[in-house]
């Protein structure tokens, strides 16, 4: 069956089954690979997308159910000030290890911070913790996260 | 849309200058008859790696390495781009950062016209290429430099022939040789051609490069951002699975969920009729293993997901085999019996006379008898799965022509191309593979089972490229696992608590007296030959569970055992947990052992001054302050050839939930951080990837693992990841490895930290089966 997809602006037709998952869509179908498959259970984060400025996972959401929204991925992040403030924080703080979750951390923190420009700590363990790191390298996407939004890096969690 | 953020720092995809100049080289190499092998014997892979033998295995070094070329490193264009080659595989560790540094220092390079290129797995060109045991720094230190500093003499010996002026009174700026008398100079890319043909330095020649003074580096020690970071942000497809290949199908493997079962019968017809499937056929295994080519039941499609779903629709008949009735009770109960009856054998160091473990045991069993105090306990750890992010992938073509492409996220491709080339027959060195960037490594990709799954799925679909993905429940329930285990400990405490005597009976997987891959230990653990006598007992039972090396293997679950129990004689003794180490790390037997006598180089005297530190930093004298609920812990444990010390400071709630707010870090590595935002980033990630490790479990029911996922086997979470201050102290030692050293002390330091919140012991992994509840 036929669906249009809008993402990142662009619009893509793909010929699948209603229930194929969005992530597999943009991977297999239309070709963009920035958005990872991790877990399949959206357990794990990779997948994470923005759909009509929300956070979803793409392993979950099946493409008849993303049609006629605004889908953005990775490869659109830097479209916007807000996604290009936490790209350029991603590389100033040299964030990742293996790299393969930041995608999806990218997407999650972008999406955080276009709703809550200022984040407090409780809100960014809240807005991140769907989004696992093998790496663990957390203590860099709270320190980009808070770089991207102008304050200071320091974690103020009890410590 | 604005991209001028990566204009500074990001590397073009296929660099057409680059590949004109490698031609240009080659080319004027060829017309000076070849002169530009540098005879380069010193490779890599020296240092053995006694706490594991898969990893060790796997990196011993060929008596005769062969030469390597230049060109395999180092490619200079005459517009002075710097191709410098990224010869290990990069697994999160930062090795394709890293190697080339120490390649640029010494060739003095302008680091903004250096671009970085991952190598291909190639054996004759690069010797060992493998992402383990943290290697790769000790082991590239002195060669990776020397490959600089002759490629920078070869540049100031064509600049004094065109000049016509002593070399000796040359010197280089970045990327610029000069002549200070006279005036002149050169860029790189001027005098490139002319370096070509200038012939490279032999082997003895080689060793007597002058080497920098340290303190004129301007590569090593700085902060070098991750080479790939640009492109991973903007979602550029570069990790293994997505690798695409024209005319591929996607492909999806069903295997036995006990381990190593063989297919009796399948629905392949069944499953070929469904929309999508373009295949489907019974993958007969190639190895009475449990790793490797197992029997499975492959699905083509034209996508992944179709192939994935197909599987829903397959039935398979299973033959279980003899393990099918196994399970995490069956092992326990098999642990008990080993534990109440005398150890198998004693463990002895290598070498050591015949008995000599028998003696050790016997003089330990005369001290505890005689001691004033003994303390006993017992302490366990479950399996662990690797779970690297990206799940396991290959892309694999068997072509017509008898060979064989490769696109595999792999730590050790030799490995990988061995079981190939069994599984089909093509020899070693028609098959290419491209090390793909890899999603997360932690030791699972050692083994390359998904490679010669790929390669046997693609020449039996009829030669045709197929990119095989695993799910993460395939991932899950199908890895090489950190092995449980059991260690029971006695200790001796004389009149004076003085730690006198420890025995340990260590219950582990293993047959014949030969322990399964990554469930040994040593017999030389801390504190062996430092108390007056020590002595490890060992008993095995079978298991037909795969397992193998996870990050700092071994060390990740005796650290726990040993450091915890250190603890409880400590306190037993009545000393300040950080004093008894202290002590036993300053007595006369310490002194004796000095520099080193311990397994791979421990030093007492580096690690006293590491604890010394880490004493001071982390505020440890004034823990009595802490409220109740509030912990501090603290553990040190040598490997990989890195002294670490850590601190944990951990808060548990009255309700039992338990956070650890920070941990404290001190190390000597050595006299160099190579690289310090990735130094420090690898240390944050083990001590966080150790906490993680205390929440996890694998357990088995019949035959197979219960967990398949991360809602049962957890991931830990930023909300949970402490914050953490990482110090290292810079020694006149050679600099050492930082992919695993950190993450071993943490778990003893966290367990002792929860100890000194709640004064409940921690003595059974993971930490959640314990009830932390305090009034």
């Amino acid at each position: 069956m036929a669906f249009t997809l809008n993402v990142n602006g662009k619009t893509h037709t793909v010929d699948v089954p209603g229930e194929m998952p969005l992530l597999w869509v943009l991977r297999d179908k239309i070709g963009m690979m920035g958005t990872k498959f991790g877990c399949g259970v959206g357990s794990c984060g990779a997948c994470t997308v923005q759909i009509d400025g929300e956070v979803a996972r793409g392993c979950l959401t099946p493409v008849s159910s993303a049609v006629g929204k605004r889908i953005m991925t990775i490869e659109g992040v830097g479209e916007t000030p807000v996604g290009q403030a936490v790209q350029k924080a991603w590389l100033d703080v040299d964030v990742l290890q293996c790299g393969y979750c930041q995608a999806g951390q990218i997407v999650a923190a972008t999406t955080l911070l276009s709703k809550t420009p200022k984040p407090t700590d409780a809100q960014i363990d809240t807005a991140m913790s769907g989004n696992a790191c093998r790496c663990a390298t957390y203590k860099r996407i709270r320190a980009a996260i808070k770089t991207a939004a102008g304050l200071p890096a320091a974690d103020t969690r009890e410590v | 849309m604005s991209v001028d953020i990566f204009e500074r720092s990001q590397p073009k995809p296929a660099n057409a200058d680059i590949d004109q100049s490698r031609r240009t080289f080659l080319k004027v190499s060829a017309a000076a008859g070849g002169g530009f092998m540098l005879a380069l014997s010193t490779a890599c892979a020296t240092v053995g790696d006694a706490t594991d033998g898969a990893v060790a295995g796997a990196a011993e070094p060929t008596p005769a390495a062969p030469p390597l070329d230049l060109n395999a490193f180092v490619a200079i264009s005459p517009s002075g781009a710097i191709r410098i080659m990224a010869k290990n595989p990069e697994i999160g560790q930062g090795i394709k950062t890293m190697l080339p540094m120490l390649i640029a220092e010494e060739l003095d390079a302008d680091w903004s016209k250096v671009q970085i290129e991952q190598a291909d797995a190639d054996r004759a060109r690069y010797d060992f290429q493998i992402a383990g045991g943290s290697f790769a720094t000790p082991n590239h230190w002195v060669p990776h430099r020397q490959v600089g500093a002759a490629a920078r003499s070869m540049l100031m010996q064509a600049a004094a022939q065109s000049w016509g002026v002593p070399v000796d009174e040359l010197s280089t700026g970045p990327s610029v040789v000069l002549h200070k008398a006279s005036g002149k100079s050169a860029t790189y890319g001027e005098l490139a051609e002319a370096a070509a043909m200038i012939p490279a330095p032999d082997k003895a020649a080689m060793a007597k490069l002058a080497l920098k003074d340290p303190k004129t580096y301007r590569i090593i020690g700085k902060d070098v951002k991750n080479w790939d970071s640009p492109r991973i942000v903007r979602g550029e497809p570069i990790f293994g699975i997505d690798t695409v290949v024209p005319g591929m199908k996607y492909a999806a493997l069903e295997k036995c969920p006990v381990f190593a079962g063989k297919v009796v019968s399948a629905n392949v017809d069944e499953i070929k009729a469904l929309p999508g499937v373009t295949d489907c056929f019974i993958v007969r295994g190639q190895t009475d293993n449990l790793m490797g080519l197992l029997d499975g039941v492959a699905i083509l499609a034209d996508d992944w997901w179709t192939a994935k779903e197909a599987r829903k629709k397959l039935k398979v008949v299973w033959d279980e085999g003899a393990t099918a009735a196994q399970s995490t009770n069956s092992l326990a109960a098999r642990a008990r019996e080993l534990a109440a009856a005398k150890p198998e054998t004693w463990l002895a160091p290598r070498g050591a006379e015949d008995g000599a473990g028998e003696k050790a045991a016997a003089a330990a069993q005369a001290r505890l008898n005689d001691a004033a105090q003994v303390v006993e306990a017992s302490y366990s750890y479950p399996f662990l799965a690797h779970a690297p992010l990206e799940p396991q992938n290959c892309t694999a073509h068997v072509k017509d022509d008898g060979s064989i492409e490769i696109w595999a996220p792999t730590q050790n491709p030799a490995q990988g191309i061995g079981m190939v080339t069994a599984a089909t027959g093509v020899a070693a060195d028609k098959i290419t593979v491209h090390m793909v960037r890899c999603g997360g490594g932690f030791g699972r990709r050692l083994s390359n089972d998904y490679m010669v799954e790929a390669a046997a799925i693609s020449k039996q679909a009829g030669n045709i490229p197929v990119k095989l993905v695993w799910t993460r429940e395939d991932d899950i329930q199908h890895d090489p696992y950190r092995p449980g285990g059991w260690h029971h400990f006695k200790a001796g405490l004389d009149k004076a608590g003085k730690f006198t005597a420890l025995t340990n009976h260590f219950i582990s997987f293993g047959e014949n007296g030969r322990t399964a891959p990554s469930a040994n230990m040593s017999p030389e653990e801390f504190p062996h030959g430092y108390i007056p006598a020590a002595a490890y007992g060992q008993s095995l039972m079978p298991i037909g569970i795969p397992t193998g090396p996870l990050r700092a293997p071994v060390s990740n679950a005796v650290s726990f055992c040993y450091q915890s129990f250190l603890d409880e004689v400590a306190l037993a003794a009545g000393k300040d947990p950080l004093d008894l180490r202290l002590e036993l790390l300053s007595g006369p037997m310490a002194d004796a052992n000095e520099p080193g006598a311990g397994k791979e180089g421990f030093s007492a005297k580096r690690m006293s001054a590491v604890l010394k530190e880490l004493r001071a930093r982390s505020g440890w004298d004034n823990r009595a302050s802490l409220p109740k609920g509030v912990g501090m812990g603290c553990a040190f444990y040598f490997s990989h050839r890195g002294h670490f010390a850590h601190v944990a400071k951990v808060k548990v709630e009255q309700n039992g939930n338990w956070r650890v707010h920070k941990v404290w870090v001190v190390a000597d590595v050595g006299a160099h951080i190579i690289n310090p935002t990735n130094a420090h980033n690898q240390c944050e990630g083990s001590v966080i990837d150790g906490i993680g490790e205390m929440m996890q479990q694998i357990t088995y029911e019949k035959g197979r693992a219960v967990q398949s996922n991360f809602f049962d086997m957890p991931l830990i979470r930023m909300n949970q990841a402490p914050e953490i201050d990482v110090h290292f102290l810079i020694t006149d030692y050679a600099p050492t490895g930082l992919g695993e050293p950190a993450l071993p002390p943490t778990l003893p330091a966290v367990a002792n930290a929860i100890f000194a919140a709640t004064g409940k012991r921690i003595r059974d992994l993971p930490v959640n089966n314990a009830d932390l509840r305090w009034a």
